[in-house]
């Protein structure tokens, strides 16, 4: 007998997550909601621009329920540490285990540097996040800031050009991940079609760009000197 | 020794019913005690091992290869018959095997090409429920094309690949068995010798080609399907690795070896570029439905083709031969092309090639129809060549191809040594002195999955095999013959390496036992071919060792097989004082320089049999009898 | 034409390697990379020096033996090419190529350019066939396949099992090669039944066998001889996702 292959053995769960294909599958759909997230994160931030009012009032709005909110906070967080496990595993897998030699000159002809380094824009991304969430919602990054009052928050920071620029990198490496990111979930989950996949793929790419300029619209505007209206 | 060909009595339609019903069966529940060694794992080999493990049997499958789905049955191209009438256009299976007999110009034996047409039938079934991707018309049914020497359209095929889809849908099959645990695989090991005890196959001798190590495998029947011999030429269409060393031992312990001289040469490759060459690589056949062959009619014409008008051009098979054109045997195809060629009139680098023409049907079909049917056949000549075969003609020459001899089997496809089984390129059985296209496939898989899973239980049932261990003396004295003999290989120590001389090998029997063939040539061959082996003997260098990876020391085994093998042909050739199929002896032609067969006096299988180092092999003939398509001149006028 | 080649040079899997320099004065350009390749041996021979072991065979681009990496692309830098049918008007003279084995754990060197690929036959043997016993086959007509579908899986089934996807993926990844074998047999009606055991028995040998997991990189598809394209990855992406759902 050859050395078995464990088709049917393990719980279907465990045989789910120890395959790759699996473990990937739990990073589209973890990738898939935080993508989500970013986008909906990005249309709630633009209010920034119509007035501290209505960004403070947002924040206000995402706070009456707290319930609520704790719930899709702590879904959102066990999304983010199964897409950072599955990542992690399948990065340790890839890298230091699949190829042991490397090679002495090796090319790249067919894919995208975003795509060949999702590791580092997402860790990248993930230490962001962190900066970010101490920056903007634990107000222990170092810049002023005052409980609910985003909007007074976000110009404190960004008026403070290194803020600005760690935010712009931070964004950058999102963009990265996505452009790679968006399209690879459709792969991953098993969706591909001749007419319809070059469309994905070239609208990931303009999608993860758009997100870019978006988020970062808000920095540089405080730097250049934009502040909201207070109505 | 006695040939027995065992054809069963009876109408030739129901002579293989017969013989089945006739068989012994194995009890189910002792077929797990019988071993059954498979060396090969090609469309023959790979059918077997699986077919055998399916029923039961244990199986130990060897190739040289590291994996058995690249056997060079993976190479062929073109198609494979089967007599199904899907098309409505007359086949029938009495008509596949007419063809194949006249097609073989009546050196075949009757009974085996029919049962050989009846299976065909089931061979593609088989493969169609395995999930081999045959063309499909846009409604679902199965497409067909016609083949070189057909006039019915029973070519099934896969694009240019049909060899590759066969292969790999036996190949899944074996790796099922493998994972079911039936068959043992054995990737990566040469046979190098056949133990023979009490006159039975019991085992062979193999070599571990990673670790160097020599093994002894005993069995209750061992079944060679090495495929054919056509590197004795050194280029041919074959794969690098093709070798006759298995047939050879085996031939060596006892097994009669059939028609050697008969090989076949195909008309459409690629010509040689350089002495660097290693391989020709062919273009498959169907090229001639749409492609049409021509050459200057002036010889020494330098223009480039299309500068040629059209009435400058010499369309040489169609003006010889108005029924089938471009479309006549291999065979005729072949000699055909070297006879302008010697005119003088052959095109690019050394007058060697002929054109072939798609401007015609690129006219009338376009070139996307073109395309659709050869793509891959264009694109790999362009790559090869460098020029662009939708806008430039092709340039072709005949190459080794195929050989149609090989080791000789009884209706059981059982040799003159009991046990030992020989099936698909590496017997002699089924294609005569000419295969037509597309038939090797048909017979590597019929032999494989409908015949030897009946004769193996057959020969089982039947035989009382006593237990024999692998430290039985002939089997211990066979693994020093061939530790000695690789010791003996290294220790040479010469000034040449082993390509170089089988390069010269490869010379000698193209020029006198190739395409055309005169006794005066075939003397001087045999004479040259032995001074050679000579030379080998005290003048080959082999680097390495052998206790790992070694290919010098693979090829070097090789070549001291083919340089006997070589020898074997010539004598062959020489004592068939007749032309038939693939052997053109220029003395015996037709005053038109047809091919003159003379079936009063050769009418035979010649089976040669072993009689020692250096000592002249004995001739045995088996006749032939032809009690339904009755010879005749082979015409294609 | 001349070329400087750096070979990887390793006696066997135990032994450690490093590139060798050899020039090679009398290359042509018509000849393939492998034809190149025997004149240096030829050369080393005669020197009584060891010729480097590479794996071919039928030298026509379709039984899968060879395959190196030529400058850091497996099969060298023409696309849909196999290095034995890779000639060297591909280069020009005094051009310097680094000739590798494939680099994956799954892959371990045996000697040379020479490696172990005996995993792929593992992953078939796991699920990438149908069962379908000799003798029992219904009539091959008794099936209808559009030609659509028959050609989509003749796409997949072209794979001749080199190993250049593995080769190429930076994560050493054998999601083309298995996919590939997913899609030809997924694509047919005969395939149907065993669809949801062949994936996930396939994916499970792919796992035990530790190749790198697929991210849709995409290195596998540009330097394919066979062209195989990435939505057989897809597909296998998809026969896996659902079988791991649906069946018991
Ligand atoms: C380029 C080309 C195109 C062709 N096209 C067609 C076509 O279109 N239609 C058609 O009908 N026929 C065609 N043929 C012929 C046909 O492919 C072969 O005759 C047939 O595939 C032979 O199959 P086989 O199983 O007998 O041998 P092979 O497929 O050659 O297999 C031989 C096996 O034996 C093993 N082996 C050999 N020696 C040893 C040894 N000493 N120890 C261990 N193992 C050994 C090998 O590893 C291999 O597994 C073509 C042939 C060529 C060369
Ligand atoms: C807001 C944050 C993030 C978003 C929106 C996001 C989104 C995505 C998406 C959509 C994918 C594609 C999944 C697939 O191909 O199936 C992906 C892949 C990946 N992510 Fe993230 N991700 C985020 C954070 C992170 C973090 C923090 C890490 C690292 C620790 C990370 C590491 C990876 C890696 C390595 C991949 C590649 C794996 C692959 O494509 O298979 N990501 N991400
Ligand atoms: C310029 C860009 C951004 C701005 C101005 C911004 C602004 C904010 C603000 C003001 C909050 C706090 C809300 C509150 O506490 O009431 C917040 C929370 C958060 N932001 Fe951002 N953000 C930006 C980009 C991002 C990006 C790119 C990510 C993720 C990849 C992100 C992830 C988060 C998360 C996870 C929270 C915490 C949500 C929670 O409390 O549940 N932000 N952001
Ligand atoms: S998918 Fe392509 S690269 Fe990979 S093994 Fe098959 S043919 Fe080779
Ligand atoms: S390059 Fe590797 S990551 Fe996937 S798409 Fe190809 S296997
Ligand atoms: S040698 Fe067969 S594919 Fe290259």
């Amino acid at each position: 007998m050859s050395a078995p292959a464990t088709g049917y053995e393990n719980t279907r769960v465990s045989r789910f997550w120890n395959a790759t294909v699996g473990k990937k599958v739990v990073m589209a759909v973890s990738g898939l909601a935080l993508f989500g997230f970013v986008i909906a994160h990005l249309l709630g931030n633009l209010n920034f621009f119509r007035s501290v009012e209505a960004m403070n009032a947002y924040a206000r709005f995402l706070r009456v329920e707290p319930p609520l909110l704790w719930a899709a906070r702590i879904g959102l967080l066990v999304l983010v540490l199964a897409h950072i496990w599955a990542s992690i595993q399948l990065t340790a897998l890839n890298r230091l285990e699949a190829r042991p030699v490397g090679y002495v000159k090796k090319k790249s002809i067919g894919s995208t540097l975003s795509s060949r380094t999702m590791i580092w824009s997402g860790l990248t991304v993930l230490f962001f996040v962190v900066y970010h969430l101490m920056q903007l919602t634990w107000g222990v990054g170092g810049t002023q800031w005052e409980e609910l009052k985003p909007s007074e928050n976000i110009v404190a920071g960004f008026s403070w050009w290194p803020i600005a620029v760690v935010y712009i990198i931070g964004l950058a490496m999102l963009m990265m991940h996505l452009y790679h990111g968006i399209w690879s979930m459709f792969q991953t989950l098993g969706f591909s079609h001749p007419r319809y996949t070059p469309m994905i793929r070239s609208l990931a790419k303009i999608i993860s760009i758009f997100l870019f300029l978006g988020f970062s619209s808000i920095p540089v505007a405080v730097l250049l000197g934009f502040r909201p209206p207070l109505q | 020794m006695k040939l027995d060909s065992k054809i069963p009595s009876g109408p030739i339609d129901q002579k293989w019913d017969r013989a089945k019903f006739d068989m012994k069966l194995v009890n189910p529940a002792n077929k797990r005690k019988y071993n059954v060694i498979i060396v090969g794992s090609g469309l023959a080999g790979g059918s077997a091992a699986a077919s055998l493990g399916e029923l039961g049997y244990n199986v130990k499958c060897f190739c040289f290869q590291d994996s058995p789905r690249r056997a060079h049955s993976i190479a062929a191209q073109g198609g494979i018959n089967a007599a199904k009438n899907y098309q409505n256009d007359g086949d029938s299976i009495y008509r596949l095997f007419y063809d194949t007999v006249k097609g073989g110009d009546f050196r075949a034996r009757e009974a085996n090409v029919y049962r050989l047409a009846q299976n065909s039938v089931r061979i593609i079934d088989q493969c169609v429920a395995q999930g081999v991707p045959f063309a499909r018309e846009y409604g679902g049914l199965l497409s067909n094309r016609s083949f070189g020497g057909a006039q019915v359209s029973r070519t099934f095929y896969a694009r240019g690949q049909t060899g590759q889809q066969l292969l790999l849908g036996c190949y899944q099959a074996l790796e099922r068995q493998i994972d079911a645990g039936t068959v043992k695989m054995f990737p990566r090991t040469e046979m190098l010798d056949l133990i023979v005890i009490d006159g039975r196959a019991r085992g062979i001798i193999t070599r571990n080609l990673v670790t160097g190590q020599i093994e002894t495998h005993m069995a209750d029947a061992v079944v060679l399907a090495t495929g054919g011999y056509g590197n004795v030429f050194f280029l041919s269409t074959n794969a690098k690795g093709s070798n006759a060393t298995a047939i050879w031992r085996a031939y060596k312990r006892g097994a009669a070896f059939g028609n050697p001289c008969f090989t076949q040469i195909h008309p459409t490759c690629i010509p040689v570029s350089g002495d660097y060459q290693s391989k020709l690589t062919l273009m498959s056949e169907s090229l001639r439905n749409d492609g049409r062959i021509w050459v200057p009619k002036k010889a020494g014409d330098t223009r480039t083709p299309n500068q040629i008008p059209e009435e400058e051009r010499d369309y040489f098979l169609e003006r010889k031969y108005p029924s089938f054109g471009n479309l006549v045997p291999r065979d005729v195809a072949s000699r055909n092309a070297k006879s302008v060629c010697d005119e003088g009139r052959g095109v690019g680098p050394g007058g060697l090639g002929v054109y072939l023409d798609f401007a015609a049907a690129i006219g009338r079909l376009s070139e996307a129809v073109i395309k659709e049917r050869y793509g891959n056949l264009f694109d790999m000549y362009q790559r090869i060549t460098d020029e662009n075969p939708y806008k430039v003609p092709m340039r072709i020459y005949p190459a080794i191809h195929y050989t149609m001899g090989g080791l000789w089997v009884d209706y059981q496809l059982m040799s003159t040594v009991p046990g030992l089984f020989v099936l698909g390129e590496a017997n002699f059985s089924d294609h005569g002195a000419n295969r037509l296209g597309a038939s090797a496939l048909m017979q590597g898989l019929s032999d494989g999955y409908f015949v030897i899973p009946y004769t193996v239980g057959d020969y089982l049932a039947n035989s009382k095999l006593d237990k024999v261990e692998v430290d039985h003396t002939e089997a211990r004295a066979c693994l020093e013959g061939v530790a000695g003999l690789t010791k003996r290989l290294l220790s040479i120590q010469g000034k040449r390496t082993v390509d170089s001389l089988h390069r010269q090998l490869g010379k000698i029997m193209w020029d006198n036992c190739g395409m055309s063939r005169t006794g005066a040539g075939l003397d001087k061959a045999l004479s040259q071919v032995r001074g050679l082996r000579e030379e080998f003997w005290q003048n080959v260098t082999v680097p390495g060792s052998s206790d790992d990876i070694n290919q010098s020391l693979e090829k070097a085994g090789r070549l001291a097989d083919f340089l006997e093998l070589g020898e074997l042909m010539c004598i062959d050739a020489n004592q068939r004082k007749e032309s038939c199929g693939g052997h053109f002896r220029e003395e015996y032609q037709t005053p038109e320089g047809e091919a003159q067969r003379d079936d009063e006096n050769f009418s035979y299988v010649a089976a040669w049999e072993y009689q020692g180092p250096n000592q002249p092999p004995q001739l045995h003939k088996e006749p032939l009898e032809f009690e339904y398509v009755h010879p005749s001149q082979r015409s294609y006028k | 034409m001349r070329l400087i080649l750096h070979i990887w040079r390793q006696k066997n899997g135990s032994s450690p390697g490093r590139m060798v320099r050899y020039e090679m004065d009398d290359a042509n350009e018509d000849m393939s990379m492998l034809e190149c390749l025997d004149v240096l041996n030829e050369h080393l021979i005669l020197k009584g020096e060891e010729p480097v072991t590479f794996e071919h065979d039928c030298r026509e681009g379709i039984c899968g033996s060879c395959g190196f990496m030529i400058n850091g692309l497996a099969h060298g830098p023409s696309r849909a090419t196999t290095v034995c049918q890779l000639t060297l008007r591909n280069f020009k003279d005094g051009d310097i190529l680094y000739l590798e084995p494939w680099r994956a754990k799954a892959f371990p060197v045996l000697k040379d350019l020479m490696v172990d690929r005996t995993a792929f036959d593992r992953i078939i043997a796991a699920g990438g066939y149908i069962s379908a016993d000799t003798g029992g086959a219904p009539d091959g007509n008794a099936i209808l396949i559009g030609k659509d579908a028959a050609d989509s899986s003749m796409d997949a089934a072209a794979c001749i099992g080199c190993g250049a996807c593995v080769a190429a993926c930076p994560n050493a990844a054998a999601a083309l090669f298995t996919g590939a074998k997913v899609s030809h047999l997924g694509l047919l009606p005969q395939g149907q039944p065993e669809r949801d055991r062949r994936a996930l028995r396939m994916v499970a040998q792919v796992g035990e066998e530790r190749f790198g997991s697929c991210t849709n990189i995409g290195e596998c598809e540009a330097v394919c001889p066979k062209e195989i394209k990435l939505d057989v990855i897809a597909r296998l992406n998809r026969d896996f996702r659902s079988a791991s759902l649906t069946s018991r």
